[in-house]
């Protein structure tokens, strides 16, 4: 379970070759060997959601993905979300606005949901975004300043979708 | 002149690092060379160790040292970790070692520590340590851990009772004999754990030139952890820094001084490297502090109008193995019954029991919310009784507005009579209800019901005691740059003290609060502090922030009056410069005064200046300040699955003058989230041999975004007396009449089957079992399915 293997991966864009071992998994790997430190680790049996990360555009729990499962796949981490110039994503603005976080650990889970839910373009309702988000837990906010970030994202992305 | 901040939304500035995944949580700091620790904790409730073998795991590949309390410094095997808060009262106070001696007495407690370099190669080497242990029979209730002949939490206890309180006052033998009615009822409570997402963490580091240690921890009182390190390690004010950097989450639980915290310097020192310690979840459930049981046997005595005349009854309440925190969550329930109505006469007898669990400490709310629960069912059952509306036997009960300040009669945890000091509760209740349109629900409910549809209303009122001395230090420096700084002992875990303390700061300073740095949760930043517990920092930091800035104001409006020579009333602040009145272009900046204050060689100051541009502020509050509200609620009842859906939930909330109310929204809702969980999902549960059973959160269920309905928060603003801003603490009061609120909704939805509730949390198993046979086939809408944790 010690041997190393070779992994090659991009994350957020930029390609990477690590040897890892085969017990590793893909947030420890993002965390420690990579130093991205965006992506948290809340409980490390796939239910509290605050290690999720987007693996060719799929929402994973990095906790419950080895790191060499994602050999040549392409990861988004909260790091990748905000311009190059650093300018917020609307989503992480409007997280902003709606008071959408308070002590952020669970936030880049939150993120990376509800991105791969913009991402696929669709409106839900809010009974659904809520569903949604049951994957993601939050023990600050009581979640409604990130249902209402959420829903004004997805509304101003619907009213630019239906501009003439 | 600038608007005032204070008492407007202003923007987060905690927000930019977090929402780009810069946050710098303990494990966010990475060090090259950092070691990491694994614990060998005990399997069993209850057991003697016969013996350890480490030979195994010392001898695997990476691994640095595998210590048991025999390698610990001479003090930290003689003495165990010191007390908090000493209480006569307490009569049998078992305290942990860092590491267990002879005897383990909860399954979680750690025996041995191993340092490697990885957390998984020192995972691996625990498994290798071998330990002999002697299993002894083991308590798990408290309740039956105060039956005659029950065994004993520790072999060396006389009985399982670590202390017993009497609370009194007035005549309640006079009371009872007069009553009209009494109301007796038994409750059984619980609130579980605090389960904040980041567990807990550590990291030291020991420069070996300086004889210094730097310990970061994902803690709520750093100031109190390095008084620990200081005592325990025997060490001067200079050799060890504590920062809290980013935590998140804390809730009570990450106020505690746990053993695993006193290793990390030790290792670090012992090995030369960076020593990082991160809690894995199952730890999380195992090891850290939780709030857990109560069993409440209490008596309400009315007269024929249901005025009430006094309360009577016993509490006891599960301490755990040990009590390294003494009695506050039990002093605090106890002392919360009354609430906000007059109790003429009062005696609770509030009993502290040993358990081999987990030790347990507070909890967002720290007992208030089952003493709420316990008054308010008792109104509940009396309205029944005496055929009066539940709201309006409150009403005739309320303490008036005019009758402030009120003494109850109870000594609080303060040491100080429970006086409270504002507040409308009546009218608190009055906007509530009529909000939540309860005067029409009867209606409603019969035509709900007509249809095969069971919905209830339920409400209940609190008061708490809250802004906790004995102080907050706030150090508001203006550096020869001319930044502006701010300092303080209270450190956050997301309670945004970034923003709202630099609000009251910059509304004396005449500046943008964007402009003031705050600098939290660092002791070498602020050398006194007392840290974030017992929603105090608003109160505490937030007076000591206004008075320190009401002080470099004043201190920068006499040296530029010096240096232009111009009378000091003439002088304004505004946007980083002090300008004369009326001619805007004779002023200096900041900076300009800094650099005088902090002294020109060769030049005297002006007269009367102390050096620096700077001032610290420790106010003390004289006792707690007392917030209070209203909390009502609509579910609907499933009685074939048991499911309960709120359907409507209203916050009436007073906590004084309002720093930001966006973040103060925040606060409420959080609260009240915390409080569903209570009433109706979260449940730390033990065998009855001690074994913990909810160890994951696919057991152990926190409220899920699907889970939470629309809050509607409305604020009251009765300001405190007890401070210059007026200001109340508002971190828990949305948890703590959530579980009485909703328990008495669901009751009255059920009502036409006399359905009687006195527990929380409630399972929809509990609800089925509690229709009986009433729960099948009654209900004529399609069915709701009771959610299943989704795992």
């Amino acid at each position: 379970m010690n041997t190393n293997q070779t992994l090659s991966l991009t994350v957020n864009g930029v390609e990477y070759t690590r040897e890892v071992p085969a017990r590793m998994n893909l947030v420890d790997f993002l965390r420690n060997e990579l130093h991205l430190t965006g992506s948290h680790v809340g409980c490390e049996h796939g239910v509290c959601g605050a290690c999720t990360v987007l693996v060719d555009g799929l929402s994973v729990r990095g906790c419950l993905m080895f790191a060499l499962q994602a050999q040549d796949c392409h990861v988004t981490t909260i790091e990748g979300l905000a311009d190059k110039d650093g300018a917020l994503s609307p989503l992480q603005a409007a997280f902003h606005d709606q008071h959408g976080l308070q002590c952020g650990f669970c936030t880049p889970g939150m993120l990376m949901t509800l991105q791969e839910l913009l991402n696929e373009g669709i409106t839900p309702t809010e009974d659904e975004l809520r569903e949604r988000l049951s994957g993601n837990l939050c023990r600050c906010t009581g979640y409604e300043g990130i249902v209402k970030a959420a829903l004004q994202v997805l509304q101003s992305q619907s009213n630019a979708e239906s501009a003439p | 002149m600038r608007s005032p901040s204070v008492g407007h939304s202003s923007p987060r500035v905690e927000d930019h690092a977090l929402l780009r995944g810069r946050g710098q949580f303990v494990d966010d700091i990475q060090i090259p060379g950092t070691l990491h620790l694994a614990f060998v904790r005990s399997p069993h409730a209850h057991a003697r160790i016969a013996s350890i073998d480490t030979m195994a795991a010392q001898s695997l590949s990476g691994v640095v040292h595998v210590w048991t309390i025999d390698d610990l410094p001479r003090g930290l095997q003689d003495h165990p970790i010191p007390l908090v808060h000493p209480n006569p009262a307490i009569k049998q106070g078992f305290l942990p070692y860092v590491l267990a001696k002879g005897e383990v007495h909860y399954v979680g407690e750690p025996i041995v520590v191993v340092v490697a370099d990885s957390r998984a190669r020192a995972e691996d080497a625990a498994e290798l340590v071998l330990i002999d242990y002697e299993v002894l029979p083991a308590i798990s209730d408290c309740k039956d851990a105060i039956e005659e002949g029950a065994v004993l939490c520790h072999t060396q206890a006389s009985s399982n009772i670590a202390a017993r309180v009497p609370f009194s006052y007035g005549n309640t033998a006079q009371a009872f004999d007069d009553a009209h009615l009494v109301v007796k009822e038994s409750f059984f409570q619980h609130r579980g754990g605090s389960f904040f997402m980041e567990c807990r963490a550590g990291l030291a580091q020991y420069d070996s030139h300086l004889d210094q240690y730097t310990v970061h921890l994902g803690t709520q009182v750093p100031h109190q952890m390095k008084r620990f390190y200081m005592d325990m390690l025997e060490l001067g004010d200079q050799q060890i820094r504590v920062i809290a950097p980013d935590v998140g989450g804390g809730f009570g639980s990450k106020a505690p001084f746990y053993a695993e915290y006193a290793l990390l310097p030790l290792l670090a020192k012992a090995t030369g490297k960076p020593v990082k310690w991160i809690e894995d979840r199952f730890e999380n459930f195992t090891s850290t502090f939780q709030e857990r049981d109560q069993y409440w046997d209490m008596e309400l005595a009315l007269d024929v109008n249901g005025m009430i005349l006094g309360v009577q009854g016993r509490l006891l309440h599960d301490s755990g193995a040990y009590l390294p925190r003494g009695l506050i969550v039990q002093w605090i329930s106890a002392t919360t019954v009354p609430g906000p109505y007059v109790v003429p006469a009062f005696q609770m007898e509030m009993i502290s029991v040993l358990t081999n669990r987990v030790p347990t400490s507070a909890v967002r709310g720290a007992g208030r919310p089952q003493a709420i629960f316990a008054m308010e069912r008792l109104l509940d059952r009396a309205a029944q009784s005496l055929g009066i509306d539940r709201a309006e036997i409150r009403r005739r009960n309320f303490i008036q507005p005019e009758q402030m300040p009120y003494k109850v009669g109870l000594i609080y945890r303060d040491g100080k009579p429970v006086t409270y000091d504002s507040g409308d509760y009546p009218g608190s209740q009055d906007m509530a209800l009529k909000h939540i349109d309860y005067e029409s629900f009867k209606i409603e409910q019969a035509k709900a019901l007509a249809s095969g549809r069971h919905i209830g209303i339920g409400l209940a009122n609190y008061v708490e005691g809250t802004g906790l001395g004995p102080y907050e230090a706030v150090t508001i420096r203006i550096s020869t740059t001319g930044r502006v700084f701010l300092y303080t002992g209270a450190a956050p875990q997301g309670q945004s003290h970034h923003t709202t303390l630099a609000q009251i700061a910059a509304d004396q300073l005449g500046i943008d609060p964007a402009l003031i740095t705050v600098v939290t949760g660092d002791t070498a930043a602020v050398a006194m502090g007392v840290g974030t517990f017992a929603a105090r920092t608003a109160v505490n930091a937030g007076s000591s922030a206004h008075l320190a800035a009401l002080a470099v104001r004043e201190k920068i409006i006499k040296i530029a009056a010096a240096m232009m020579e111009v009378p000091e009333e003439d002088l304004e602040l505004e946007d980083g410069f002090v300008f004369v009145r009326g001619a805007k272009e004779l002023r200096k900046s900041f900076r300009e005064v800094a650099i005088i204050a902090g002294g020109v060689p060769g030049f005297s100051l002006p007269d009367g200046v102390s050096a620096g541009l700077e001032h610290l502020s420790t106010f003390s509050p004289k006792q707690s300040t007392y917030s209070n509200g209203t909390h009502a609620a609509i579910v609907e009842v499933d009685i074939e699955t048991g499911h309960v859906k709120i359907l409507r939930y209203v916050v009436v909330h007073d906590c004084g003058r309002v720093i930001n109310p966006k973040i103060v929204h925040g606060q409420v809702i959080g609260g009240v989230a915390h409080g569903i969980g209570n009433a109706f999902y979260e449940h730390m549960r033990y065998d009855r041999q001690g074994q913990p059973l909810t160890t994951h959160f696919g057991d152990y269920l926190l409220p899920m975004a699907s889970d939470m309905p629309p809050i509607e928060v409305l604020h009251m603003t009765s300001l405190s007396p007890l401070n210059p801003l007026g200001i109340k603490g508002a971190g828990e009061g949305g948890t703590l009449p959530a579980a009485a609120t909703l328990i008495s909704a669901v009751e009255d939805a059920l009502r036409p089957y006399g359905v009687k509730i006195n527990e929380s949390p409630l399972s929809p198993m509990k609800v089925v079992s509690l229709l009986g046979v009433h729960a099948l086939g009654k209900s004529h809408l399609p069915r709701v399915q009771a959610q299943e944790p989704v795992l």
